[in-house]
């Protein structure tokens, strides 16, 4: 079986006299898969991402996605990033009209996107607050706009960069509540980046660790076999959980400690 | 049955006095806080007003105090708008035509430095041809241009205008190239990824980001504008607040000139908040940062 989204042999440096910052990076991520590349900061997480995603070029090897050679952005490869990137002078609305118009202006008429849009944004539970501008929400809803955005686009990929990093930690936790929910309803293949172990466990199919940068590569894969759908509060006392859990934490405070923390 | 209702109509009564205290107490606050605010300005307006009369309320005196600037111009305040014909104007109509002549060089500076900041911010060619001209012109001192836009127009009006326009344009074209270059790479990204390009990109993307920076670059022109035409008014003649003052001088009316600087400022201060109330309302939802 050929995957569905093959990262094959990808390497990038940004300066040729620099060490290469990503090395032999090779994922197969099948449909409907939950992907989460996690490592310390620095070690070209998001540079992966990015690559994936079509915002960086690698050095060496390609991305095939359903078929197709990415080597340029694009909506099936919808991006939620770390910081929202919600364009302040639009409302929330109207920041996920924007991508529906862009990539439904010719297939969908316009009281077809329009309905497109609140339901999405229903999607998050942000309809009620549709028309308020971001600087006017909390960082948690602007991020939840940010997901409503992307899932707009009907993405084949969806690619999450460190989404709940900014968050507070009751935030976070519904908000990875509804990223699940929405994962289990749409079956959309997700790629994310992340730091939080806890997380990374919760919500993955399969976890992705990276080695230290520089010419960081996967050091391990490991697969989280629990059942879905999934309960926090259930998990925490469940015994694969908390070996997976130990795992991943072995992985990257044992093994591959931060340099800059070891120093 | 009666007490009941008349308990339900006088606690009626008793919410409708109450809500009518909460729309009241607003005001009343909004009332005391801008008597809290302007008060300082007062005091400081009299304590300017008795000093300058004090110091110059003796015979000899080379300016006039305040009381005789009443006594000589209470006039040109009253009857800002009176024309007697020829040159013998209010003030009203001087500053209306030096206003025109504002709005005229500075709405072609807008366009034109807006257009010319975009090209600059964009095109990295256009950067490097371009921007080094620029630095060395808008250096140039406004009234340095008369003379040779005197030669070129031949003519006090366009060339009072084009004074106008020169002064006003480089700000504009600066921060506007600025506002365009610093589009942040988020936006960009955002931009990317939904294939956002060409003109829409320019229109849903680079101007709705650069517009804080591009209504700074209005706000700094609009007052050079204003600068520059009392100056330029001063030596092209006919009419306007800066010939105004100059007829003003040359006939000894000391007074008037005293009168038509309060009315520059006044208008300076005007149009300073005008655009600055246009950028704000323009630029909603954006802030530099």
């Amino acid at each position: 079986m050929t995957a569905f989204l093959a990262i094959t042999d990808i390497g990038i440096r940004f300066n040729p006299a620099a060490p290469a910052v990503l090395v032999d990076v090779t994922l197969p991520i099948a449909q409907g898969e939950y992907i989460s590349v996690i490592g310390h900061s620095g070690c070209g997480k998001s540079t992966l991402l990015n690559i994936v995603a079509g915002l960086l070029e690698a050095t060496d090897g390609g991305v095939i996605l359903d078929g197709r050679e990415v080597n340029s952005p694009g909506p099936d490869r919808a991006v939620v990033f770390q910081n929202h990137s919600l364009l302040p002078w639009l409302s929330c609305r109207e920041n996920v009209r924007l991508a529906v118009d862009q990539v439904f202006g010719r297939s969908k008429s316009r009281a077809e996107r329009a309905e497109w849009v609140d339901e999405n944004l229903a999607l998050v539970r942000m309809g009620a607050h549709a028309d308020k501008r971001p600087g006017e929400i909390s960082g948690g809803m602007k991020q939840r706009v940010g997901i409503a955005r992307a899932l707009a686009m009907q993405p084949k990929v969806l690619l999450l960069d460190e989404p709940f990093g900014a968050l507070d930690a009751l935030t976070r936790a519904h908000l990875q509540d509804q990223v699940m929910e929405i994962h289990a309803r749409l079956g959309t293949t997700v790629m994310m980046i992340t730091h939080d172990v806890d997380e990374a466990v919760l919500l993955s199919d399969r976890i992705v660790m990276l080695t230290n940068g520089p010419e960081a590569t996967i050091g391990e894969i490991l697969t989280v076999d629990l059942p879905r759908p999934r309960s926090r509060l259930t998990l925490v006392k469940d015994p694969v959980f908390i070996a997976a859990r130990a795992a991943v934490m072995r992985f990257l405070y044992d093994r591959h400690r931060n340099p800059a923390e070891a120093a | 049955m009666n007490t009941v209702i008349g308990g339900t109509a006088s606690r009626e009564i008793a919410i409708a006095e109450s809500s009518l205290v909460v729309r009241l107490k607003p005001l009343a606050l909004k009332l005391r806080s801008g008597l809290v605010n302007l008060a300082p300005l007062a005091v400081m307006l009299v304590v300017i007003g008795v000093v300058w009369q004090l110091a110059t309320d003796h015979p000899g005196a080379g300016l006039p105090s305040p009381m005789k600037i009443w006594a000589d111009s209470h006039d040109l305040i009253l009857h800002p708008f009176y024309d007697h014909g020829g040159l013998d104007k209010g003030l009203g109509l001087h500053l209306f035509a030096s206003l025109q002549r504002v709005a005229l060089g500075f709405a072609l500076a807008a366009i034109v430095g807006v257009a010319l900041g975009m090209l600059v911010g964009t095109s990295a060619l256009a950067m490097r041809g371009l921007d080094p001209i620029f630095q060395v012109l808008r250096t140039v001192p406004p009234l340095a241009w008369l003379p040779l836009s005197l030669a070129a127009f031949r003519e006090a009006q366009p060339s009072a205008i084009f004074v106008i326009f020169i002064t006003a344009i480089w700000p504009v074209i600066i921060n506007t190239a600025v506002g365009v270059r610093n589009v942040p790479q988020d936006y960009r990204n955002v931009a990317k990824v939904i294939q956002l390009r060409g003109p829409k990109f320019f229109t849903r993307i680079v101007l709705p980001s650069a517009a804080p920076y591009i209504f700074t670059g209005l706000r700094i022109g609009i007052g050079l504008s204003w600068l520059a035409i009392v100056a330029a008014e001063m030596l092209i003649g006919g009419v306007g607040i800066g010939f105004f003052i100059w007829d003003a001088w040359n006939s000894s009316n000391i007074s008037d000139i005293v009168v038509a600087l309060i009315y520059v400022g006044l208008v300076g201060f005007c149009l300073d908040r005008l655009v600055a109330l246009a950028g704000r309302f323009a630029a909603r939802g954006t802030s530099i940062t």
